[in-house]
C-alpha cells in the first residue's frame, strides 16, 4: 500500500547510518495487517515535529476487565485527521524473567499482535515489558484473551507494582550471588494483585541484580534494587593470578592501582586484598574472572528509594538492609516489601513515591516504623545517615 | 457485614464521589473499614468482585483511580 501521506521532517531521520524508526513504522504502514495505525501514526508524528507539540492525549479507561493495569490509554487530539491513530493504545506484556524466550514465543507474540493491533512493538520498554504498540479500545478485550490464551499475562502500569525485571543471573554468567530469576518470578508471582490492581500512591518497582555490576541498572532505576553481594573474603585461586601476570597483565597498574579503595596489594607472587575495605565495586573480579570469585556466603543488599525526577529530582537507591538471603522461599523479603508498603500506604501523598515519602519524613522515622535497625552500610552521603537515637517523645521538656 | 450489602457500601461511595473526587483503591479501602468497622482484606475481597464485573472500573488520570463505566464508552 502506498504511502497516505507526506513526510518530507520524518524522512530526515532514515539517512543515517543507523537504524531508524521511521523506516520501520513506514515498512508497517506498506505491510501490516492492520495499515490503518501506521499510516496515521506516520502522518500525526510529522505534524507533531512540524508544530513542535504533542498531539497525544492520555489517560482514561486502562484496562481488561478486572484489571487496572497493563494497558495504557493514548487518543489522537486531532483524530479527525488521522482516524486510524484516534485511538492508540499501549499493551504492556509481562516478559519472562531474564527475557528468554523461544523463537516460538516470539511468533506467536507477533501474530497476536498482528492481529489485534498496529504491528509495532518495542522490546522491551524500560520497565521490562514486552511493549505492543497501537491498539483501539475494541480490540482490548480480544488481544488479552488471546494472549493469555497462550500463556502470557499483562504487566504492571499506573499506580501498581510494575513488571518485576531482572539481569540475566545465573542463568547466562558466573558471578550472579543469588537466582534473579527466581525471585523475580515469585515475586511477580507473590504480588499479581498489586501487580494487576493499582492500590499504591504511586508506581513501585523492583529491579533484580545478581551482583553489584548490576546490569539491570536497579540502583538508579527500581523504587526496590535487590542487588546480589557476599560476605567474607573474595576467593582467590594465586595460580591463576600468576598465570594472568604470566600471560602480560599488568596486575599492578591495571588491577591493584583500580582499586578504588586501595584495599589490594600484588608483590609480584601473591595478591592480598583486606576485604573489609573492599567495597564490591567488581573491577578486580571483571579484570580476572578465573582468577577471583565472590565470597562464599552469598546474599543481596536490598536498597530502597530510586527514581527519575518528577516531583523531586532523581534519586538513588540506598540501603536499607546490607544482606539477606535471597532463597525460595523468600518469607524475610516478602515480609519486608509488605512492612514497606504499609508505612508508604499510610503516609504517602497521592503520586508520592516511596523514596520521596522517605525523603520528606527522614530516614529514621522510616527505619523505626519499618522495624529496621541502622546500620553504617545506610549511610547514602556525609551528613544525610540515620544516626538519630532520640525520638521527640525521649527529650525531657 | 455481608459480602453483598459491603458491595452496595463501596459502590454508592464511588457514586457519591463521581465528579468531586476520584477515589484510589486505598481511599475506599481506609473509608469503607473505618465507618463500618470491617477489616481491609474483606473491603478489598468485595471489591475485587465489583471490578471483575465491570460494576466498577480502574482508571487513570496521573494516578489510578477507581469509577463507575461510563454508559457509552470513548
Ligand atoms: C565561633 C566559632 C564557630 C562557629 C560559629 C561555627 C559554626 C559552625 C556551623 C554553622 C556548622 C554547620 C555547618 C554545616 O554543616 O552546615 C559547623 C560545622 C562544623 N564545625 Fe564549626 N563553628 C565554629 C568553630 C569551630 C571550630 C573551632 C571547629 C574545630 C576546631 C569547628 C569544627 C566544625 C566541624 C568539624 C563541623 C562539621 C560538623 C558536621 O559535619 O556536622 N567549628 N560549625
Ligand atoms: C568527642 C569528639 C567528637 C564528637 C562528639 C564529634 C561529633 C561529630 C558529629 C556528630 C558529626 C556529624 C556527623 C554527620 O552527621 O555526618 C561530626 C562530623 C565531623 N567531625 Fe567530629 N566529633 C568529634 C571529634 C572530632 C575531631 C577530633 C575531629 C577532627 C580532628 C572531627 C572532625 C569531624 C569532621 C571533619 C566531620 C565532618 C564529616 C563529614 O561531614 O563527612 N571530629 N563530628
Ligand atoms: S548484574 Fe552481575 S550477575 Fe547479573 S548479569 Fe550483570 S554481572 Fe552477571
Ligand atoms: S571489588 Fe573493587 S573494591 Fe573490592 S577488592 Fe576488587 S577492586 Fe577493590
Amino acid at each position: 500500500m502506498a504511502l497516505k501521506h507526506e513526510t518530507p521532517l520524518l524522512d530526515e531521520l532514515e539517512k543515517g547510518a543507523f537504524p531508524s524508526f521511521v523506516k520501520e513504522i513506514k515498512r508497517a504502514a506498506e505491510t501490516a495487517e492492520n495499515p490503518d495505525f501506521a499510516q496515521d501514526l506516520l502522518g500525526q508524528l510529522e505534524l507533531s515535529y512540524k508544530e513542535k507539540v504533542t498531539h497525544w492525549k492520555h489517560g482514561g479507561i486502562v484496562g481488561v476487565r478486572g484489571y487496572g493495569a497493563g494497558v495504557i490509554g493514548r487518543y489522537s487530539d486531532v483524530p479527525d485527521r488521522f482516524p486510524g491513530v484516534a485511538h492508540f493504545h499501549t499493551i504492556r506484556v509481562n516478559m519472562p524473567a531474564g527475557f528468554f524466550y523461544t523463537t516460538e514465543a516470539l511468533k506467536t507474540i507477533c501474530d497476536i499482535w498482528d492481529k489485534y493491533g498496529s504491528g509495532l512493538t518495542n522490546m522491551h520498554g524500560s520497565t521490562g515489558d514486552i511493549i505492543l504498540l497501537g491498539t483501539k479500545t475494541e480490540n482490548l478485550e480480544a488481544a488479552f484473551a488471546h494472549l493469555s490464551s497462550r500463556g502470557w499475562d499483562l504487566g504492571g502500569s499506573g499506580s501498581a507494582v510494575r513488571t518485576p525485571s531482572c539481569c540475566v543471573g545465573p542463568a547466562r554468567c558466573e558471578w550472579a550471588c543469588y537466582d534473579t530469576l527466581e525471585a523475580t518470578y515469585q515475586t511477580t508471582m507473590r504480588f499479581q494483585d498489586e501487580l494487576h490492581r493499582p492500590m499504591f500512591p504511586y508506581k513501585f518497582k523492583f529491579k533484580f541484580a545478581g551482583c553489584p555490576v548490576d546490569c539491570i541498572a536497579s540502583i538508579a532505576r527500581a523504587d526496590m534494587s535487590v542487588i546480589g553481594t557476599w560476605k567474607g573474603n573474595i576467593q582467590i585461586n594465586q595460580d591463576e593470578v600468576r598465570n594472568y601476570a604470566s600471560s602480560g597483565l599488568d596486575i599492578q597498574k591495571e588491577v591493584v592501582d583500580l582499586c578504588p579503595t586501595e584495599c589490594m596489594t600484588w608483590d609480584g607472587n601473591e595478591l592480598k586484598i583486606n576485604d573489609e575495605d573492599c567495597n564490591r565495586c567488581m573491577h578486580c573480579l571483571a579484570r580476572m574472572p578465573k582468577a577471583l570469585k565472590p565470597g562464599q556466603e552469598r546474599g543481596a543488599t536490598i536498597l530502597l528509594g530510586s527514581k527519575a525526577p518528577i516531583v523531586t529530582g532523581a534519586l538513588m537507591s540506598w540501603v536499607i538492609v546490607p544482606f539477606m538471603k535471597m532463597e525460595p522461599p523468600y518469607e524475610e523479603f516478602f515480609e519486608l516489601v509488605e512492612r514497606i508498603w504499609e508505612f508508604w500506604d499510610e503516609h504517602g501523598k497521592n503520586r508520592e513515591r516511596i523514596g520521596e515519602l522517605i525523603e520528606r519524613m527522614g530516614f529514621p522515622v522510616f527505619l523505626r516504623e519499618v522495624g529496621l535497625e541502622p546500620h553504617p552500610a545506610m549511610v547514602k552521603e556525609p551528613r544525610r545517615d540515620p544516626f538519630y537515637f532520640w525520638t521527640e517523645e525521649d527529650i525531657e521538656k | 457485614m455481608d459480602k453483598e450489602e459491603l458491595k452496595k457500601v463501596i459502590y454508592e461511595m464511588v457514586e457519591k464521589s463521581m465528579g468531586k473526587k476520584k477515589l484510589k483503591q486505598s481511599d475506599i479501602l481506609k473509608k469503607v473499614s473505618a465507618e463500618h468497622g470491617v477489616d481491609k482484606s474483606e473491603v478489598k475481597a468485595a471489591l475485587k468482585e465489583l471490578l471483575d464485573s465491570g460494576q466498577l472500573i480502574f482508571t487513570y488520570f496521573g494516578g489510578s483511580y477507581i469509577e463507575i463505566p461510563p454508559k457509552e464508552q470513548p
